[in-house]
């Protein structure tokens, strides 16, 4: 088969194949761009947190009358009020382990700071999130120590955000150990928080994203340091570790218990006992919300597109319901008008997709300098076309399976 | 006429139902997404306070001595010296200082437990400055600013919570652990944005939704609410340490935001001066150094600075009329198809004496009822869109409802895409010669 005499006739209808072939180039540039975007959204929201997910519990809680000064009596008060919690908790049936944890991964809450080697806050400096916490929040986080010792009981101190006070012995995350040590011997040598008092690396864990899903968050994303320290406040938050499985359990206990223990205590339903899972949700609802409505509008654009296609080879099978008759009764089989209508689609859906190619490139750089946007890898362009095609000719099937049955007899009827 | 080509058109459109109803989803589909993420964009990009944005401005000066930045913009808030100092100078017509914090509120006399709320410290202009409607009572005097009243203003939302909606002017507050009084209840008051609060949008990555938070619940003077709540202020930033976080009158940071009321293109070149005036002097007396990066912007012009619509809005847009301009093309399409096939019939007419311009008329009608049903649909659809949107767990959510103005743009955007989409294949149709179609009939 030759493609002359589809050529000639396309050029008989110019206005309606630009129409599929604009249409065409269209939906590829948006549609490749729309999955290029569900594809980096769903990379955001499957990147690793580094603590073990799986029944892991927060409790964020306010204590209503606690004294909120900054005198050493208030700060025993507060710290007393939450060694009392921290012990109720580990008393509960199902409970593995329990740890003071002002802040987990995903859950927004982020105390950030520069971490240098030298007190002035010169030289080679690390952005790091704090994670503040007693000798369990390593083990009930589940983070991996890949080198050093954990935090003891000796260790930890106890005072408000406020304080000047520095903590002499830290954990690190392994991209801060190597930022600031690229040699890799991180593990017992001093740094300084804030460019204060000096700190101790004791011990380093292997990954921990920070608190902040935020993009400004994006160039420390994974530099995390722990520090032994129970933050005293009006405010308290623990991490809990339960026995698989008994997670929905646990938060109705604790909560019981709790309560039971004090119930001057602010503790609502929407922030004060947590599933990580809930938090893990709650953090990521806008990116999945994103996707999901991308994909919906990619799938309604194919179909419209699709729709298009069928419309307008139904509208030129019927215009050329003579001349197919004309060709069978010339010997032509109904695989050869099948073909031709099917080689029409894919020569016009072959420009459509080069036009596509060039319009999603264009679209991609426009999103680039607008949005933040990275360049689109040739695999999405590659399946992007191949789908457009494979679009085009399961569009063209049925108006040209209908084309090939028209039967030789019509050119004879009359003229 | 009309009615005539009203007839032709309906009959036409009922011999091809499944055409028609392609042509009207496609129409209504891409009506139903544009005009939902239209709505959101009108609802986010909006003037938050009509008529009067042009009178309020966004003084900045630049306090940040050091050169840690490239200081081509001042930062975003100000420093407690130079806002208080700006503020006490009163050369505008009116002037509100702002910070907000976050602290327990209970209410004594009533039985409920307290509420972690945040707290808006202003001073007394504020309420006249920003047309901010009360339902009972009224804000406090610039006596009160200077005396340090206890006294407060709560949002309706708060009065319903701890009072059930009644007039609770006079009764007792406890905020952290000091008892105010209140002096007036807000009516229902959604700014958007909240814009008093911008800041820092240039920083954010257009991930911008909490600009569209509600106000907050609790408003106290200035004065009173630095010491209600001290210890508990929070910085924009700072560019050293601060001695006593929380607590940030003398600290190196910037935490205090500052709004001006300036009537007149001339108090706006006052005020300019006197801007330029007070950092020069500032620099004299070696407090700052860069003395020349001071900025007066329209409120308008500081929302607009500040990225205010987030990027997601912005690009859910852009979709939403990409995918129109394909519906458009599908629409195209379709018609020609029709339209062509109904050659024989339209080649009968212009033998029978219909002019060009009437055939190419009756098919615009076509069209036109085709953009009717189709943005009858496209409305139906945006309500089911905006009822999503008021489903997702945006800080906006809670505004997106279809008004007047958009319920008619609905339809002009609908009857105007169809009848741009219908020129092309009328025109097509009007051009069909008769006799080469009268010859095959």
């Amino acid at each position: 088969m030759t493609v002359h005499p589809i050529l000639a006739a396309l050029r008989r209808h110019k206005a309606g194949v630009s129409l599929i072939v604009l249409q065409i180039a269209l939906t590829l540039a948006i549609v490749c761009n729309a999955v290029f975007i569900i594809g980096q959204r769903i990379e955001r929201l499957n990147r690793p947190t580094g603590i073990d997910e799986s029944n892991l519990i927060k409790i964020s809680q306010a204590w209503v009358g606690a004294p909120s000064g900054d005198d050493a009596a208030s700060i025993e008060k507060l710290d007393a009020l939450q060694r009392t919690d921290l012990d109720t908790l580990r008393s509960l049936p199902d409970v593995k382990e329990v740890a003071a944890s002002e802040s987990l991964p995903l859950s927004g809450i982020i105390w950030s700071s520069d971490i240098s080697l030298s007190p002035e806050d010169k030289g080679l400096t690390a952005q790091s999130a704090y994670y503040y916490g007693d000798e369990h929040l390593r083990s009930t986080l589940g983070l991996h120590l890949i080198a050093g010792r954990d935090f003891n009981a000796g260790d930890i101190l106890h005072h408000t955000i406020r304080s000047t006070d520095v903590s002499p012995v830290i954990i690190v995350a392994k991209p801060v150990a190597d930022k600031l040590f690229p040699q890799g011997d991180a593990l017992g040598k001093t740094v300084y928080l804030d460019g204060k008092k000096p700190s101790t690396i004791v011990g380093i864990v292997e990954q921990l994203q920070t608190p902040t899903t935020a993009s400004w968050g994006n160039p420390f994303a994974y530099n995390s340091v722990l520090l032994p320290v129970r933050l005293d406040g009006t405010s308290a938050s623990y991490a809990i570790r339960t026995r698989p499985g008994r997670e929905q359990a646990v938060m109705h206990e604790a909560r019981k218990a709790l309560l039971a223990v004090n119930p001057m205590r602010i503790m609502p339903d929407a922030w004060g006992i947590q599933s990580f899972s809930d938090i893990r949700a709650k953090a990521y609802r806008a990116d999945r919300g994103m996707a999901i409505l991308m994909g919906t509008v990619c799938l309604i654009l194919l179909g419209v597109t699709a729709a298009g296609i069928v419309g307008l080879t139904s509208f030129w099978v019927g215009q050329r319901h003579r001349q197919i008759g004309v060709r069978r009764a010339l010997g032509a089989r109904r695989i050869d008008i099948l073909h031709y209508f099917q080689i029409e689609n894919l020569m016009i859906a072959g420009i459509g997709v080069v036009l596509g190619v060039l319009l999603a490139v264009g679209l991609n750089l426009w999103l680039m300098a607008h949005y933040e946007m990275a360049r689109i890898p040739l695999f999405y362009m590659t399946a992007a076309v191949l789908a457009m095609l494979a679009l085009g000719q399961a569009a063209v099937f049925v108006p040209a399976r209908r084309a090939s049955n028209v039967p030789p007899v019509v050119a004879t009827r009359a003229a | 006429m009309f009615g005539y080509y009203m007839d032709l058109a309906l009959r036409s459109l009922r011999r091809n139902k499944v055409l028609t109803a392609l042509m009207v989803l496609a129409i209504a589909v891409g009506i139903g997404a544009s005009m939902t993420t239209l709505t959101v964009m009108h609802l986010l990009s909006g003037d938050p306070l009509p008529g009067k944005s042009g009178t309020l401005f966004y003084p900045q000066v630049d306090a940040d001595p050091t050169n840690d930045y490239s200081h081509t913009d001042p930062l975003d808030v100000m420093d407690y010296r130079s806002a208080v100092d700006l503020w006490s100078a009163h050369r505008a017509d009116r002037q509100a200082l702002i910070v907000d914090s976050k602290l327990k509120v209970q209410a004594p006399e009533v039985n409920l437990p307290s509420l972690m709320e945040m707290m808006l410290s202003t001073t007394s202009d504020f309420f006249p400055m920003f047309d901010v409607p009360f339902q009972y009572g009224s804000g406090w005097s610039a006596d009160d600013d200077e005396k340090h009243a206890r006294v407060a203003v709560i949002s309706a939302d708060l009065n319903n919570k701890l009072f059930g909606g009644t007039n609770s002017v006079g009764r007792a507050l406890r905020l952290r652990d000091t008892d105010v009084r209140i002096v007036g209840v807000l009516k229902p008051w959604r700014p958007s944005p909240q814009f008093y609060m911008v800041a820092g949008g240039r920083f954010a990555n257009g991930q911008t939704d909490d600009f569209y938070t509600k106000p907050e619940d609790v408003f106290t003077p200035f004065t009173s609410g630095l010491e209600i709540n001290d210890g508990n202020f929070w910085q924009f930033t700072c560019w050293h340490m601060p001695d006593t976080p929380g607590h940030l009158q003398n600290a190196p940071c910037v935490w205090i935001r500052l709004w001006v009321e300036l009537g007149s293109a001339a108090k706006v070149a006052d005020y300019r001066s006197f801007l330029a005036g007070y950092a020069a002097q500032q620099k004299a007396l070696g407090r700052i150094t860069h003395a020349d990066n001071t900025r007066l912007r329209s409120l308008m012009q500081w929302l607009d600075l500040n990225h205010v619509v987030p990027s997601d809005v912005h690009l859910q847009t852009w979709l939403a009329f990409a995918f129109l301009a394909i519906c458009l093309f599908n629409t195209v399409g379709l018609l020609l198809a029709k339209f062509l096939r109904r050659s024989g019939e339209i080649g009968v007419r212009r033998a029978l004496g219909a002019s060009r311009r009437a055939v190419f008329a009756q098919c615009l009608v076509e069209a036109g009822l085709i953009g009717l049903l189709g943005g009858i649909g496209g409305w139906l659809l945006t309500l089911i869109g905006l009822w999503l949107v008021r489903r997702q767990p945006t800080v906006y959510a809670d505004m997106a409802y279809l008004d007047a103005s958009m319920f008619f743009t609905t339809f002009v955007l609908a009857i105007m895409v169809s009848l741009l989409a219908g020129a092309l294949p009328a025109l097509r149709a009007s051009r069909i010669a008769p006799a080469l179609q009268l010859k095959t009939l």
